[in-house]
């Protein structure tokens, strides 16, 4: 082994190396937990595959996995949205309202709103945020309340009715292409484009970096603020979105659409394999923890599970996924400071001839 | 620290002038029945919100109070359907469960070293889903009326509820504690630097620890009025009140980061909500626009001080600008 | 068809001789019932307070109640939970207690959870009358229910019955809340029926409950479909739940394999019963109940009645009613909507 065999940007490689291979790996933990899980209820009760089974789990994953990928956006700066059940809520009524009043509306045009009105939620937060220096829990649990409290004073005693919705709007809540519903599909585009920018595009990977260590991420000339900002704007769209879908798949909403999802949606991201101190984890293990989530749901009662212990489950899965990121997070740490370590002391005669590194 | 009193004394300054203007304006605002309602309210938010405090203190947080609420409800509901007839025994159980389950969330926090965050979302999901397997949807409200009267019962003399003295033993005893001895100094120690304080000597871990579980036992506390005030144990009880625990620390003073605040802002900022509620429902304000109310003034509590401290740096950049 | 047109030709002729009756009442004067008030005082505040505000069954009931406060000059007020919850109704019977309502007319989540609000209630003045869903009967002083728990469970047991089919087969419940009282009493009563020989062929096999939330509910009907693939019927005896249950197997693979029955109301229902998952299904009016529960509590208030059994009390339109046992007043018997009269109704 000769002196010059490793040098700095070798480590580097070396390292993202190994925490790539850790962040697969956890991945995959989880796809293998969801097959396992499958599988095992599969057995147990054989309908569990049926098509309209599979249909009606995929429905049921889609909304949660959609409002999943927007708050592990958020989670990897080291930050959480509490506030997206409500926002949900909210884009969910108003989208209800506008095809009431104005039933001739296209579909994308709702969609636009509904878009839009939870880009503009998403902003509040952000602005919050960002430009006050003030913690996202605190900040998103006051927009939990005034969001929530916002569709109550709108909605109070009034439902919006699936009698009255077009049917065009609530059949593409349950249409199904090559038996894959309309929904899932919708997730499925927002997944691929929301994983190909974090990883593609250099404003994506700089919020690992901000989740990781915000001071050393500001000193190195990341916007910090606006980053910020920009994930929580797109954390709300993309409630706004999931309150269009919920009204297209549910049709009835009230004032209580998307009540108390916050705590499946945080869920749905820890277990997904996005640490909750920020700068790692992806958006489709996000997707893959809301399905794992659903699963479960609709797996207890087929294997005879009380219900009830669902969300027990959901808890349980809480925490050992925290502790499993924390003990794998620690294995990393130590891999990189021991490739470091090495490659220090091989490339010390170099340093000595003056050759920087960066 | 001297401006942690500042802003106890705004809160209780705006909690006087508004039941003022209120007694005023709204019909019934004042009136010795309506004081009752609000500090029935008070109670079980006041008992969680008191520890809760110390907690936020130290730079942690507990989200887990209200699950730990449910749980021992149901769990003091499956009890008494058992058989389980002594009262005594019934809530000495109870605090028990609470301060096993605070030990979990201590646990987690201090051995495992996982942010508490976290792990009370967890413990959140974990002991409300365990509270739905105890009882599952049904409830259990057949409990002596003696006792159910007794839980609510007045002062002799006066409408008020006898265990707001309860309330005030304990915020006595905690302030006491946080603000006049070595104790106390060592919380606003840790939560303003851990390390430093553990290289002074605190015990960080074992005292976080046992912050957890005074305030798992004070939620079960709350959860022993809760059942025998509404005369029903059930999973849902008081869901989303750790919202409302967490809302009072804030607003009472309490700084999210750690360091800083007292419990005198607390005790008065949950008595302020409480008010607030009260005194806008009567005038037939909905109850929704009151989570906007509620909502507001946690995010003004947090995000005033934040831009305030942050305007004054601005001006006193500027003023070291144009002094050279 | 021909059973639905007896009901509403005996539903017509209850009214037209309760009118009649109601007519005799008014001429004779002041005479009736001993040394009673004859006339609702005016100017009575009764307040509504449902089981949760945002149900269009409760908005219909609400719409009925102020109608008859109006027509006895009394001021109407209607508030309470956004969710189906027993704790929170007890802070807005606090309120209204403060508030030096006259009559607080509710709808109980719970029958014991809401009591030591209520009496309280009670020993400040105010007076309690409870509708769709009663409390335990020392906390109220009028229990107007809307048809007898036989009534609507042997109503219920027939359609599930009649639509299943005679080969019979596994039929689930699909209810609110787990301690809603008029829920729990009517499962009861179905489980009473269901044990009659004609009805042998049919098995209960599951109970879930949706909370009147629309989103579980739908949820538990997937659920149920889910675990019993076999399933040959669900009823859902509340507006919220026939309607999610509806809009799911509509657009399932169940559509028209499993039948569908409940208490639902027209205009929700009407999609499903066109397109055929649910073949009829059974209600009252609500803004009738709504309407007697308001006279019941103006009769209570200006002290023409107290809630003993026998006493009599006229319900504006409705005509006159007597207190039963356990001071229940009955609106009368379950109607049932199906393809050929649902055009009709519009609520």
């Amino acid at each position: 082994m000769t002196a010059l065999a490793e040098r700095p940007g070798d480590t580097r490689t070396r390292g993202r190396v190994v925490a790539q291979r850790f962040f697969v790996v956890r991945e995959l933990g989880i796809g293998l937990a969801l097959l396992l899980l499958i599988v095992i209820t599969a057995l147990v009760n054989p309908r569990f595959l049926a098509a309209q089974s599979i249909k009606d789990l995929l429905l049921g994953s889609t909304i949660l996995a959609i409002l999943a990928t927007g708050q592990a956006i958020v989670v990897i700066t080291r930050n959480v949205d509490l506030s997206v059940g409500s926002v949900l809520g909210l884009s969910a009524f108003a989208v209800g309202t506008l095809f009431v009043s104005a039933p001739g509306t296209p579909i994308p045009v709702a969609l636009a709103m509904g878009v839009a009105l939870g880009a503009a939620c998403g902003a509040v937060n952000g602005l919050l945020i960002a430009a006050a220096r003030v913690p996202a829990l605190v900040v998103t649990l006051g927009t939990l309340y005034v969001f929530r409290g916002i569709d109550y004073t709108w909605a109070t005693g009034k439902q919006v009715n699936a009698a009255d919705m077009p049917a065009g709007f609530l059949r593409m809540g349950t249409k199904a292409v090559l038996g894959v519903p309309v929904l899932a599909l919708f997730a499925v585009v927002v997944l691929v484009f929301a994983g190909y920018y974090l990883r593609a595009f250099r404003s994506g990977r700089e919020l690992y970096a901000i989740g990781s260590e915000p001071a050393a991420a500001r000193l190195n000339g990341i916007p910090v603020g606006r980053r910020i900002f920009g994930a929580f704007v797109v954390s709300g769209a993309l409630a706004g979105f999931a309150g269009v879908l919920y009204a297209a798949r549910f049709g009835t909403l009230d004032a209580n659409a998307g009540i108390n999802s916050e705590l499946n949606v945080v869920a749905a991201v820890v277990v997904g394999g996005v640490a909750i101190f920020g700068g790692s984890g992806s958006v489709y293990g996000a997707a893959l923890g809301a399905v794992l989530l659903t699963t479960i749901g609709a797996a207890l009662p087929v294997l005879g599970v009380s219900p009830f212990w669902q969300r027990a489950a959901v808890g349980a899965l809480i925490l050992a996924a925290i502790g499993l990121d924390r003990i794998l997070m620690a294995r990393v740490g130590e891999r990189l400071r021991v490739i470091g370590g090495r490659s220090v002391a091989e490339n010390a005669p170099n340093q000595r001839k003056g050759a920087r590194r960066a | 620290m001297r401006r942690s009193y500042a802003w106890d004394l705004g809160i209780i300054v705006a909690l006087v002038l508004f039941v003022a203007v209120a007694g005023q304006t709204i019909e019934g605002v004042g009136s010795p029945r309506f004081w009752r309602f609000v500090i029935l309210e008070v109670i079980p938010v006041a008992l969680i919100a008191l520890p809760l405090a110390l907690v936020v203190i130290t730079g942690e947080i507990d989200l887990s109070v209200a699950s730990v609420l449910g749980l021992t409800c149901t769990v003091l509901g499956q009890l008494w359907a058992w058989g389980v007839s002594s009262l005594p025994l019934l809530i000495v159980l109870c605090l028990l469960l609470g301060a096993a389950l605070g030990a979990v969330n201590g646990v987690f926090v201090t051995v495992f070293g996982l942010p508490s965050l976290a792990v009370t979302i967890g413990t959140l999901a974990l002991y409300r889903g365990l509270a739905y397997v105890v009882l599952g949807d049904r409830a259990v409200a057949n409990y002596p009326t003696t006792w159910t009267r007794n839980a609510i019962a007045a002062i002799p003399g006066l409408t008020i509820p006898w265990m707001i003295l309860v309330v005030v033993a304990v915020a006595v005893i905690l302030g006491v504690i946080l603000h006049a001895t070595p104790i106390g100094r060592g919380l606003y120690a840790i939560g303003n630097n851990a390390e430093a304080s553990a290289f002074a000597g605190i015990s960080v871990a074992r005292t976080k620890f046992w912050l957890f579980v005074l305030t798992g036992a004070m939620s079960a506390l709350a959860g022993v009025f809760w059942t025998f005030r509404f005369a029903s144990a059930r999973a849902d009880n008081a869901t989303g009140l750790e919202l409302a625990a967490v809302a009072a620390v804030l607003l009472g003073g309490v700084s999210i980061f750690g360091g800083r605040g007292g419990l005198v802002g607390v005790l008065a900022a949950v008595v302020l909500l409480a008010t607030l509620r009260n005194a806008l429902q009567l005038a037939d304000v909905p109850a929704n626009a009151l989570t906007i109310v509620t909502g507001s003034l946690l995010i003004a509590s947090v995000v005033g001080p934040n831009v305030a401290t942050q305007a004054r740096d601005a001006l006193r950049r500027r003023r070291a600008r144009t002094a050279t | 068809m021909k059973r639905t047109a007896a009901a509403l030709a005996a539903l017509l002729l209850l009214g037209l001789s309760a009118t009649a009756c109601a007519e005799d009442g008014d001429d004779s004067g002041g005479g009736d019932g001993g040394a009673k008030s004859n006339t609702i005082k005016s100017g009575l505040k009764i307040a509504f307070l449902p089981k949760q505000v945002n149900n269009p069954y409760f908005t219909t009931a609400g719409n009925g109640g102020k109608t008859a406060v109006g027509e006895f000059k009394g001021t109407y007020s209607e508030t309470g939970p956004s969710e189906a919850s027993a704790s929170s109704q007890v802070s807005y019977i606090n309120t209204l207690s403060q508030q030096k309502t006259d009559v607080i007319v509710v709808s109980a989540n719970d029958k014991d959870a809401i009591c030591g609000a209520l009496n309280e209630a009670r020993q400040a003045g105010t007076k309690v009358v409870t509708y769709d869903s009663d409390t335990k009967p020392d906390c109220r002083d009028l229990f107007v229910n809307q048809a007898t728990a036989e009534g609507i469970a042997k109503s219920q047991i027939k359609l599930i019955s009649d639509a299943v089919g005679p080969d019979g087969g596994k039929i689930a419940i699909l209810s609110a809340t787990a301690n809603a009282t008029n829920q729990n009493a009517w499962i009861e009563m179905m489980k009473t029926e269901l044990a009659k020989p004609e009805y042998s062929k049919l098995q209960l096999v599951a109970t879930v409950y949706g909370d009147d939330d629309d989103q579980k509910s739908f949820t538990e009907a997937q659920g149920l479909l889910a675990k019993y693939p076999d399933l040959k019927g669900i009823i859902s005896p509340t507006t919220v739940g026939v309607a999610a249950a509806g809009r799911y197997l509509s657009g399932s693979a169940y559509k028209g394999k499993v039948a569908l029955t409940g208490l639902g109301t027209p205009n929700q229902m009407r999609a499903f019963v066109k397109d055929g998952t649910c073949k009829a299904f059974a209600l009252w009016n609500p803004a009738d109940l709504g309407y007697l529960a308001a006279y019941a509590a103006g009769a209570l208030a200006s002290g023409m009645i107290s809630g003993k059994e026998g006493e009599k009390f006229t319900a504006g339109k409705l005509g006159e009613f007597t207190v039963g046992k356990n001071g229940e007043v009955l609106l009368g018997e379950p109607f049932t909507f199906n393809a050929s009269n649902i055009d009709q109704f519009n609520f």
